[in-house]
């Protein structure tokens, strides 16, 4: 059962009109502050919103200015001053697609482990230990995943590129893995960690939401669980999922450190999954310290566009949220 | 023939219909749904285990006090001054941030409620958690070092900070929304003010959900790196107390400088590092369940 929000309170006493200074009932100073405090606070997170893009817009600027359209281009080379963010762009969606198409498969399946087939006093504790994945920085992850997990699965990378050495498609996604470990693949397997315990809270809230009359109604035309997931917790869900999984991908593009650990620092567009490559957060993480110039502008400028590219994400989501509420009465 | 005896419990509510091909399918997926769940668990393991075996190798009192070695080459302790400066700047940037942010989720529900700008701030306040922490810091750097010329401490709890805002003012606002509008009207009915009602009446009975809501986002900035790489100037030759004097450094920081050391005495600083945020983040994460758990309880009983 949804918990639905109490009416908002009513409206308090109004002011005693016409009384001044001594006059006035005890309170009504502490009042009117509080409510301005208040409203300032509330306030403050539009002026910082709108300071975090003019300020960083305005030092990014003379990147915009010396690019133009040249800032997707493909030229990554500071020494001869060119700035093309291209494959930074690439690196940046590439590494987040990877990270859901492991991600969202088990986040799912987590999510109805939890809703449909656990035991109800394992529920909690599963959710816990799921949660405490989101519990461990971001550099930690990095941490591990460069002196631990990058060597073994270098192997790994090579066992599978000689094995699909032959087949159209994969040969040139999974040809020439990088030595070290460090790469596309292994970014986006520590950023599907990162954003499991996301994704699997948002779609555990969207499933636990199905009607238990179209739980039912699934059972009693003699469906079996699967089954009945099928029918009626999947379609009635679709909505909410689809913006969890974008919210994942938003929080996926935007993840750095580890990213910055585990990528290769390569920056060129390339095919190759198990090689080296670079993101937009990554790159101001690895370069920030040395930048000067139109080339700090260029780093700050790509956080202007992660910075847009999160916002468009984030917004989608909100979007297919609000039509799914309203197609389906649900609270997500 | 006797009645059938059910033994199986489960096949009052999911009775097992269907043809074998069927019912395989079923516990094929189930099994799968379950394996899901293990999956998640294995780099949980991995990590925490290889980060408290690594770890206690090199914990102790004085590698948490200790200054760093003047050489990445030296084995042994410590961390201290990346100890004091998350403490630091951790803690500042929760005292801005926490007050801010439950002022601002008071405005929202308490004040704003559903009017046209409570609903635009409730909104923006959705797209500031989004913004990737990353861009915090390059905010903090163009807005602050640039214009005081210092990275100090204070310019870390600022991007840290702003990182908390919206999510302490989401938290308060979803909890205060729960609070029961009789709670209020009975307030109202005393002849307390607003103000008077939201301090003495509203916060109280939401307390629970806000400082366990507050203690998460604590836990969250505990462990970022991104927004401190520009903005503290990562020098660690001594314990610096002072948030604005002098530069500053953090744990996080530390693990990302020291995990890419060539020398094995770097990299197991990193380590000890690592356990050292990682208890800190448990220890605010588990207050927070204790928070919610007692509290929460004894609200709702």
């Amino acid at each position: 059962m949804a918990v639905s929000a109490p009416p908002r309170p009513s409206t308090p006493p109004a002011r005693t009109p016409g009384l001044s200074g001594a006059d006035r009932p005890p309170g009504v100073v502490t009042d009117r502050i509080f409510g301005w405090l208040a409203l300032a606070s509330g306030l403050l997170v539009m002026v910082i919103l709108a300071l975090i893009v003019y300020s960083t817009v305005d030092h990014a600027w003379p990147w915009f200015e010396k690019e133009g359209l040249g800032i997707f281009a493909d030229n990554w080379d500071p020494a001869h001053g060119d700035f093309g963010a291209g494959a930074m762009v690439y690196g940046t969606f590439l590494v987040g697609l990877i990270a859901l198409v492991i991600s969202v498969p088990v986040s799912v399946g987590i999510a109805l482990f939890v809703t449909e087939v656990a035991p109800r006093r394992l529920r909690r504790p599963v959710v816990y230990t799921v949660d405490l994945l989101a519990a461990i920085p971001s550099v930690v992850y990095g941490l591990w995943a460069f002196l631990v997990l990058a060597q073994p699965i270098s192997g790994v990378y090579e066992d599978i590129s000689s094995v699909t050495g032959d087949i159209p498609v994969l040969e040139t996604l999974f040809a020439d893995p990088s030595k070290t470990g460090l790469s596309y693949m292994t970014a986006g397997i520590v950023v599907a960690i990162m954003i499991t315990p996301i994704i699997t809270s948002i779609t555990r809230e969207v499933f636990a939401t199905t009607p238990v009359s179209l739980r039912e109604a699934a059972y009693g035309l003699g469906a079996t669980r699967w089954e009945m997931i099928r029918g009626s917790v999947f379609p009635h869900s679709r909505g909410g999922v689809v913006s969890a999984v974008m919210i994942g991908f938003g929080r996926a593009i935007g993840e750095t450190i580890a990213v910055a650990l585990v990528i290769g620092s390569s920056q060129q567009i390339s095919a190759h999954l198990f090689g080296p490559g670079e993101t937009l957060a990554s790159i101001i993480a690895n370069q920030f310290g040395e930048s000067t110039g139109v080339y700090q502008a260029a780093l700050i400028g790509m956080g202007v566009v992660l910075l847009a590219f999160t916002v468009v994400v984030g917004m989608s989501a909100r979007f297919v949220i609000a039509r799914y509420e309203r197609r389906t009465g649900a609270t997500a | 023939m006797t009645a059938p005896v059910v033994t199986d419990r489960r096949s009052l509510v999911a009775p097992r219909p269907g043809s074998r091909g069927r019912r395989a399918r079923n516990a094929v997926a189930t099994a799968l749904i379950a394996f899901a769940f293990l999956l998640a668990l294995v780099p949980l393991v991995f990590i925490v285990g290889y980060v408290v075996q690594r770890g206690s190798e090199i914990l102790s009192w004085s590698f948490l006090t200790q200054p760093l070695p003047f050489s990445e080459r030296i084995p042994g302790p410590g961390m201290g001054p990346a100890v004091a400066g998350t403490l630091l700047i951790t803690g500042s940037a929760a005292l801005m941030a926490i007050p801010l942010g439950i002022l601002g989720g008071i405005y929202l529900n308490e004040y704003g409620a559903k009017s046209p700008l409570a609903r635009v701030v409730r909104f923006l306040s959705e797209v500031m958690t989004g913004v990737p922490s990353i861009v915090m810091g390059l905010f903090i750097y163009t807005f602050v070092v640039l214009n005081t010329h210092e990275k100090n401490a204070f310019a870390g709890a600022l991007a840290l900070a702003c990182l908390m805002l919206p999510i302490v003012i989401r938290t308060t606002d979803q909890m205060l929304a729960l609070v029961p509008s009789e709670l209020r009207e009975g307030s109202y009915a005393l002849g307390s003010r607003r103000a008077r009602t939201i301090r003495s009446v509203v916060l109280p009975s939401a307390a629970p959900g806000i400082v366990s809501g507050a203690l998460l986002a604590v836990a969250r900035a505990a462990g970022e790196t991104a927004p401190l790489l520009f903005t503290i100037g990562l020098v660690e030759d001594h314990t610096n107390w002072s948030l604005f004097n002098g530069t500053n450094t953090a744990l996080s920081t530390q693990i990302f400088a020291n995990a890419r050391s060539l020398f094995p005495s770097a990299q197991d600083r990193a380590w000890g590092a690592a356990l050292t945020l990682i208890l800190i983040v448990f220890v605010f994460t588990i207050l927070a369940r204790l928070v919610t758990a007692f509290f929460g309880r004894r609200q709702t009983a």
